[in-house]
């Protein structure tokens, strides 16, 4: 008689709608919190290399002089560590995987042009202005060296 | 007397999740002794404490292993954090429970799948593992990762699960109990349940203790340890008692486990019920860590211990874990002697064998 004991559930399980999904024609819903690969909007990075530093994997690394970013994608164990480290939040992650490949491969981030410029204009706003301050401090040096030798006369 | 031959067990084969060497020495079909040898997936994770600072050794050491990973993280950066001295924010302790409380469920259903796999039924495997999916969705959707949690960090937790969200956990926690008592009948009645696990692998009282087993196979053997109620994170707002067995057979352990799920959909719902309001999940840490300190939790497995010792410095000097499966791997020793061959598969896996773990 043990087996009439399982056919309600066997009963119920003829007529249940399969539990899995038909895989790739029905595509697999990422959850909001899902942590995938990361992405970055390279023209907010300011290249600190803080990411670099925390990243456990040893899997980034940048060129601040270049305006370079690169991620060797295989080597991401996607912690978002680095996410959270990003003192200006350029860093995401996307709801996606990496998608499997062949062999290891890096992929290098280079920021705009424009943006590239910009920055370069500014550097060297700051340079001149540093330049300045430089020789304005200079002069007063001078000056007052100038003026002390007089007062010892 | 027959004559006495060695069968080697392992590291491959269809019953073991994990690779262990088990050399059984035989007498026709019943086993004489057991000698077990580890090592086959050493990786080193305690030495990287000279490559890793502290800060990202969380990342490290919850990889250790891929069912009881959360708990790793967690009782890391416990111990780390008692050795700042630092109380994390209430909230960070409830959540924690919560995520500890979850993984014992993914992990307890994972392993009556391998345990209804390891005596050839098939069917009820599938079921548990059926159920260990929605547990893993809910973990997924709160934490990220399916498998790899990454929300604990030194000083609290990186993620909040909202309000909607724990009231969507309650919702599925109620189907997920209303699944579990349907297999719950099969483990507990069925007669090919029964004959497959009743006084195979007797493990007395004494024998357990005096070989320092633990977790659900010292509580199967009537040891009433459970390093829950030592009382950190929620659990000393949460009422419960350890689920003990005096048997000490395979059926008891299976008894204790499967009970043990239901402890912890319980154990969730205590802690939802009394989780503070919306608040910091995290404290600020200053500094590097300089000092000792060990944290007891306990893991799915068993008891758990993790050994941290700094000196001020950013790397740590000394980071030690010692896992439940160590502890037991003496208990299966002892099991297997005196059992028959046909045993062994199901033997091995009722201590529910982590040797990720206990290699690391």
């Amino acid at each position: 008689m043990s087996v009439l004991k399982y056919a309600p559930e066997a009963l119920k399980n003829l007529f249940r709608a399969p539990v899995t999904t038909s895989y790739p024609a029905k595509p697999f819903e990422y959850k909001e919190r899902t942590r995938g690969r990361i992405d970055i909007s390279i023209d907010d990075c300011i290249g600190c290399g803080l990411c670099t530093r925390a990243c456990p994997s040893s899997a980034l690394s940048v060129d601040k002089n270049a305006g370079t970013w690169t991620i060797n994608r295989f080597d991401c164990i996607a912690c978002g560590y680095c996410v959270e480290k990003c003192p200006k939040k350029c860093l995401t992650m996307e709801q996606n995987y990496q998608e499997p490949g062949g062999e290891k491969q890096s992929v290098t981030y280079q920021k705009s042009p424009e943006v590239m410029a910009e920055e370069a204009r500014k550097r060297e706003e700051a340079a001149a202005k540093a330049a300045a301050a430089k020789a304005a401090m200079e002069a007063k040096k001078a000056a007052e060296a100038a003026a002390a030798g007089g007062e010892e006369k | 007397m027959g004559k006495r031959s060695i069968i080697p067990y392992g590291p491959q084969h269809p019953v073991l999740p994990e690779p262990i060497h088990i050399d059984l020495v035989i007498e026709d079909e019943r086993i004489i002794e057991a000698i077990p040898s580890v090592g086959f997936i050493h990786r080193g994770l305690e030495s990287l404490v000279d490559k890793r600072d502290f800060n990202q050794l969380v990342y490290v050491v919850e990889r250790t292993c891929g069912i009881c990973s959360f708990q790793h993280g967690m009782g890391y950066c416990e111990a780390v954090e008692s050795v700042f001295g630092v109380e994390i924010p209430d909230r960070a302790k409830f959540l924690r429970t919560i995520w500890s409380e979850m993984s014992r469920i993914h992990s307890h259903l994972l392993w009556l799948g391998l345990l209804a796999d390891g005596f050839g039924y098939e069917n009820l495997f599938y079921q548990c593992w059926r159920i260990r999916e929605r547990v893993l969705d809910l973990i997924e959707l709160t934490t990220g990762g399916r498998v790899i949690f990454s929300v604990n960090k030194i000083g609290g937790v990186l993620k909040d699960i909202p309000e909607d969200q724990l009231r969507h956990i309650l919702s599925e926690l109620d189907a997920i109990e209303a699944d579990l008592n349907v297999i719950k009948k099969t483990f507990i009645e069925d007669y090919t349940v029964q004959s497959r696990l009743r006084g195979i692998g007797i493990l007395t009282r004494e024998q357990a203790h005096d070989l320092g087993c633990a977790g659900p196979v010292a509580r199967a053997s009537g040891i009433k340890a459970d390093m829950r109620k030592r009382g950190y994170d929620a659990y000393p707002h949460l009422d419960f008692e350890p689920i003990v067995s005096n048997a000490g057979d395979s059926y008891a352990r299976c008894y204790c486990r499967l009970m043990e799920v239901f402890q912890s959909i319980d154990l969730i719902r205590q802690a939802i019920g009394k989780i503070p309001g919306e608040s910091d999940l995290s404290v600020a840490i200053k500094g590097n860590p300089d000092g000792e300190a060990f944290f007891r939790c306990e893991q799915p497995r068993g008891e758990a211990v993790y050994y941290v010792k700094g000196s001020g410095k950013t790397f740590l000097d000394r980071f030690r874990v010692r896992t439940p499966t160590f502890a037991n791997l003496p208990g299966l020793c002892e099991m297997l002697a005196g059992a028959e061959l046909s045993d062994v598969g199901l033997l091995v896996i009722t201590i529910d064998p982590c040797i990720s773990c206990t290699e690391r």
